[in-house]
């Protein structure tokens, strides 16, 4: 499933994000990114700094900046610091307002490169600052910007946001009706109702005021902002499979990543695709890994590990047909292992895993795991598999088929391992341990004789595991 | 308030000739020592007050035939007099100069047809403390941020409105009756009535429905304060649209209350009324809220006092016209652009409070009797505070003081101005130096100021061809700012890198408003940064954010050789 997420819009801490900061220009970097439109991150003005308040804005949105003119002002623990724009472009879409906090590292606005894309990244920012479930044009904008924007759209805070407000109208309690508001042209609400309102996103046309003559107060913005958490919260911002709450007979929008999902997932109609199955005997391994297990070694490492070593043997299956026309060997052994996340999932993946020792690539899965769960994965840590695994066999699952991921060759869905009565070649029964794999691969490039031939090397290394800590 | 007005007036910045060398006043008899001790009393609440005496209209005139009598005497000095000096108007000002007077051996008398104390005392800076004080502790035990941080657990703090209406009032009394008392027991006599210049040295004063009785001084002071100031188009009725008068009686504390002018007054009562659970919004004609502030401590300001506050704002926009609430409607505020005067919005509130500034309070002083007219209501008066008449002379032995001749209108300035005037006409030139003379706003934490704001300062460098430079220290550096975990503030010392001149000090944090007076003081004397900064400050406290200030100031020249004062004592 690498490449299932090839696109490239997952949360990263991608070279822009350090850029405004370090002021370390990071050209290679910049490279793989493209972006047309930027962010500008809250930046780390002291070591002890973890979060920065915008003191104010000396740009507007739509200015035009030059490198190296001051956007902002940010109060640090220690002083209050002008912030340069470290490219040039126009503001387009200032995401923390004035007076407003923000982590070291968050964006705090978008800079467009030219004038055409202010309304794109005005469009970015809005559908990133508000929840998932946010409004229908920000979705249906997504996809474009997957395609040409940056890798840092935080589609973190589509996938695992916390229900944020973002006034539908379904909780639209009717408009406020005042004596004096010109039948609701006018809105008369208390200072403190439309602060709260701007800062618990209410739109406060959609509140009715109890206020004296109808007037919108603090409590009926909160009212409201109660009401429509509730609905946010009812319906399933995060359609993971079990997801709790979900409220039956609605309609959710997908994800930023559940759209780049989809549409990785038709596109591999195209491919012809068959299947492989090997049953294999797991004891050698489970030995294995009691053993080493205290060393921090897991058992996706060792799947990886064994999977690597057997790719390295039939580098076809390591192979993927780009163009209809050619193979295409890859150069090194990547292995894409899919990780289910908040809401959709990731292949975070192990490169050159034939030739980095289990220890390391234990180490490596760990740090991989957590960068996943922190949404900080960088594109070439999620993007880059040749050979993905997919593992449901922690679920009891027995076997399975997975689907190939447009763009690489093969995808092997490993079962369970589970004890089994086995007889053997001797006559004899017994009882081991086995599971089940499944290999799905792109026929244009692989055969049969191809996977056959590489899982039954993969079947030897698995039984006599000595090499896999060489 | 502090300074009740906003309005003030630019002060001129060349013709202040300043004596740096000024003897100590010489105390010539022993009596002054204790006359000294009362004074210290009185001021010690009165400092910050307010000039303005309060006088009403004057209705009656020309029911005695003595005023007849004595118009015929017009314009022939008489020959003896009643007494050395006379002020007209018992506020701060008049106060100041009626104590300095007597200590310098005049005979005064002073002239009040209201309440001893004038505005300040009793509907300015002294009630508007009171209140302020209950707003700073209500703000601290509402911030629950604030008391977790230091451990401390407070539950539902609430208030009594006529206990902190009462708590004001009563100060008010007490401030008063210190006033009156120590004027009495100087030997200050108090004429109560309403005063008018009649001629040359002479005044007449009465109430209401009495004859008029006509004195003579030697020298006269005019010190008959101001009054709020009203646009038109608003219409007060003392219940939902209110003056700062009325606000200070707390009579009510409305839910929602529009201020008009983000002054100092307008500032204070925000802090007052956000405490008190009000919510405010700001109408401002200028583009910015704060406008008499340096810009950057306005700006600051703003994100203390302003932004996270229960408060919104216009800004740019004119009031015209505001009608008080009645049938059962709101207060309407109707906004127009302060430029294209396009009408912008209408706002309906719970009650607003018109803080748009001071009006002279002048009517009826009699100035045409000796050909005088006022521009805007103000007095016109030279540096030496001596009145100006049409043709531009000089009107011998008449002076006027404080908010009427609007220098500066801040309580304590008119003060300064009367002992000024005092020293004058007792045989001493003296110019008083309005640049030092510091301000300051109460809120919470509190702003003040001496000298010039930093764009002030680069336009006279400009001007005149000097460097300026700009030093700043922050409030969180300071140890007991953080022992209060009061961190947030700043000062900011404007200066001439070439000779350590100090042009402009600028506070805003804890206790700014007692802070200032290390840099009003250096200024009034004439000390160098150079050579304050080797003064020695207690550790920790506040005053080592100026401590920090000054040495971190760059100066270029050297201390000055006249310093150390004294020879070194071995102890």
């Amino acid at each position: 499933m690498a490449n299932i997420l090839q696109t490239s819009f997952l949360p990263s801490t991608s070279s822009l994000r350090r850029t405004p900061i370090s002021g370390s220009k990071g050209k290679s970097q910049v490279l793989q990114v493209k972006a047309k439109i930027r962010e500008i991150f809250m930046p780390a003005l002291s070591s002890t700094m973890t979060e920065g308040k915008i003191v104010s804005w000396m740009k507007s949105e739509g200015d035009k900046l030059s490198k190296g003119e001051s956007v902002v002002v940010v109060e640090s623990d220690k002083a209050d610091m002008d912030v340069e724009s470290f490219h040039e472009g126009f503001l387009a879409a200032i995401m923390v307002e004035e007076g407003g906090v923000a982590p070291v590292g968050s964006a705090i606005a978008l800079l467009a490169e030219t004038e055409d894309e202010i309304a794109e990244a005005k469009a970015k920012s809005q559908s990133s600052s508000s929840s998932s479930s946010s409004s229908q044009k920000a979705v249906e904008e997504q996809p474009k910007q997957i395609e040409e924007a940056a890798p840092d759209v935080p589609a973190a805070s589509s996938v695992a946001a916390a229900p944020a407000v973002s006034a539908p109208k379904t909780v639209a309690l009717g408009s406020a009706v005042h004596p004096a508001s010109e039948g609701g042209k006018r809105i008369v609400a208390s200072p403190y109702a439309k602060k709260l309102a701007k800062e618990l996103k209410v739109d406060l046309g959609t509140v009715v005021g109890t206020g004296p003559m109808g007037r919108i107060v603090a409590k009926d913005v909160e009212a409201a902002a109660v009401a429509v958490a509730g609905t946010v919260a009812a319906s399933p911002a995060k359609p993971a499979p079990v997801a709790p709450g979900i409220e039956l007979g609605t309609v959710v929008p997908f994800t930023t990543m559940q759209g780049a999902v989809s549409r990785n997932m038709v596109e591999s109609l195209s491919v012809p695709t068959f299947r492989v199955g090997y049953t294999i005997t797991t004891n050698a391994l489970d030995a294995l890994y009691k053993k080493i297990k205290s060393k921090g070694v897991t058992m996706t490492a060792l799947l990886a590990k064994a999977t690597a070593l057997a790719l390295a043997q039939h580098p076809v299956v390591n192979s993927c047909c780009r163009d209809g026309n050619s193979f295409t060997y890859n150069s090194s052994i990547n292995i894409a292992v899919a990780v289910a996340i908040d809401g959709g999932l990731i292949t975070p993946v192990l490169q050159d895993a034939d030739k980095v020792d289990i220890y390391t690539l234990s180490r490596k899965w760990k740090e991989l795991v957590d960068k996943a769960r922190a949404k900080q994965l960088q594109p070439h840590e999620y993007n880059t598999g040749t050979f993905t695994l997919s593992n449901l066999g922690m679920f009891g699952v027995d076997r399975f088929d997975a689907i190939l991921p447009p763009g690489t060759g093969a995808i092997m869905a490993v079962g369970a391992s589970q004890p089994t009565v086995v007889a053997s070649k001797d006559g004899r029964i017994g009882m081991k341990n086995q599971m089940q794999v499944n290999v799905t691969a792109d026929h244009r490039v692989i055969y049969g004789a191809d996977l056959a031939a590489f899982l039954q090397t993969l079947a030897k290394i698995v039984e006599d595991p000595k090499d896999l800590t060489f | 308030m502090h300074s009740i007005c906003s309005q003030a007036t630019a002060v001129p910045r060349s013709n202040f000739a300043f004596d740096s060398h000024a003897p100590a006043l010489p105390i010539s008899k022993p009596i002054n020592l204790r006359f000294c001790g009362l004074r210290k009393e009185a001021f010690g609440f009165s400092g910050l007050t307010h000039s303005c005496s309060s006088r009403v209209r004057f209705t009656s005139r020309g029911h005695s035939k003595r005023i007849s009598a004595s118009a015929e005497n017009n314009g022939t000095p008489p020959k003896s007099f009643d007494y050395d000096l006379i002020i007209i108007g018992a506020g701060v000002g008049g106060h100041g100069a009626a104590l300095h007077a007597v200590e310098k051996g005049l005979k005064t008398a002073i002239i009040e047809g209201d309440v001893v104390g004038g505005t300040c005392v009793n509907r300015g800076c002294v009630p508007s403390k009171a209140l302020l004080a209950v707003s700073g502790k209500m703000r601290e035990l509402q911030s629950e941020h604030h008391m977790k941080a230091l451990g401390l657990q407070v539950s539902a703090a609430g208030y009594d409105r006529q206990g902190v209406a009462d708590h004001a009032n009563n100060l008010a009394s007490k401030i008063r009756s210190n006033l009156t008392n120590s004027m009495k027991a100087l030997g200050v006599d108090i004429l109560t009535g309403f005063g008018t210049v009649v001629g040359p040295q002479k005044v007449k004063y009465g109430k209401v429905g009495f004859p008029d009785n006509i004195v003579t001084a030697k020298d006269i002071i005019i010190a008959t304060g101001s009054v709020p100031f009203v646009p038109k188009g608003i219409e007060v009725d003392g219940k939902t649209v209110i003056t700062s008068d009325h606000a200070l009686k707390l009579e009510s504390v409305p839910d929602w209350i529009a201020i008009v002018g983000s002054g100092y007054i307008g500032l204070e009562f925000s802090d007052v009324y956000t405490a008190l659970g009000s919510e405010v919004t700001f109408i401002e004609a200028l583009d910015q809220l704060m406008p008499g502030f340096d810009p950057e401590i306005g700006k600051l300001a703003q994100r203390v006092l302003i932004n996270p506050r229960k408060i919104d704002y216009h800004t740019g926009v004119f009031a015209t016209k505001i009608t008080p609430a009645k049938d059962g409607k709101p207060v309407t505020i109707e906004l127009i652009d302060a430029k294209t005067k396009e009408p912008k919005d209408t706002l309906e509130v719970d009650a607003a409070l018109i803080a748009t500034g001071r009006a002279p309070f002048t009517n009826g002083l009699g100035l045409e009797n000796i050909n005088v007219e006022t521009q805007r209501g103000f007095v016109p008066v030279d540096e030496r505070m001596q009145v100006i008449d049409a043709n531009g002379n000089l009107v011998p032995h008449l002076y006027c003081i404080g908010d009427a001749n609007g220098k500066m209108m801040l309580a304590h300035a008119a003060s300064a101005q009367g002992i000024s005037v005092v020293e004058q006409v007792t045989g001493r030139d003296h110019v008083l130096n309005h640049l030092s003379i510091p301000a300051a706003c109460f809120t919470h934490p509190e702003i003040s100021m001496v000298g010039l704001t930093e764009p002030q300062a680069r336009e006279k460098a400009e001007k005149e061809g000097f460097e300026v430079s700009v030093a700043k220290t922050s409030f969180k550096a300071n140890t007991k700012a953080l022992a209060e975990n009061e961190g947030e503030g700043l000062a900011k010392l404007i200066y001439r890198p070439d000779n350590g001149e100090i042009l402009g000090v600028h506070i805003f944090g804890l206790h700014a408003a007692d802070l200032i007076h290390e840099a009003s003081n250096a200024i009034a004397l004439g000390t160098r940064i150079q050579d304050i900064k080797f003064a020695v400050h207690a550790h920790p406290t506040l005053s080592e954010v100026l401590d920090e200030l000054f040495k971190s100031a760059k100066v270029k020249a050297t201390t000055s050789s006249h310093v150390p004062v004294s020879e070194p004592v071995a102890v």
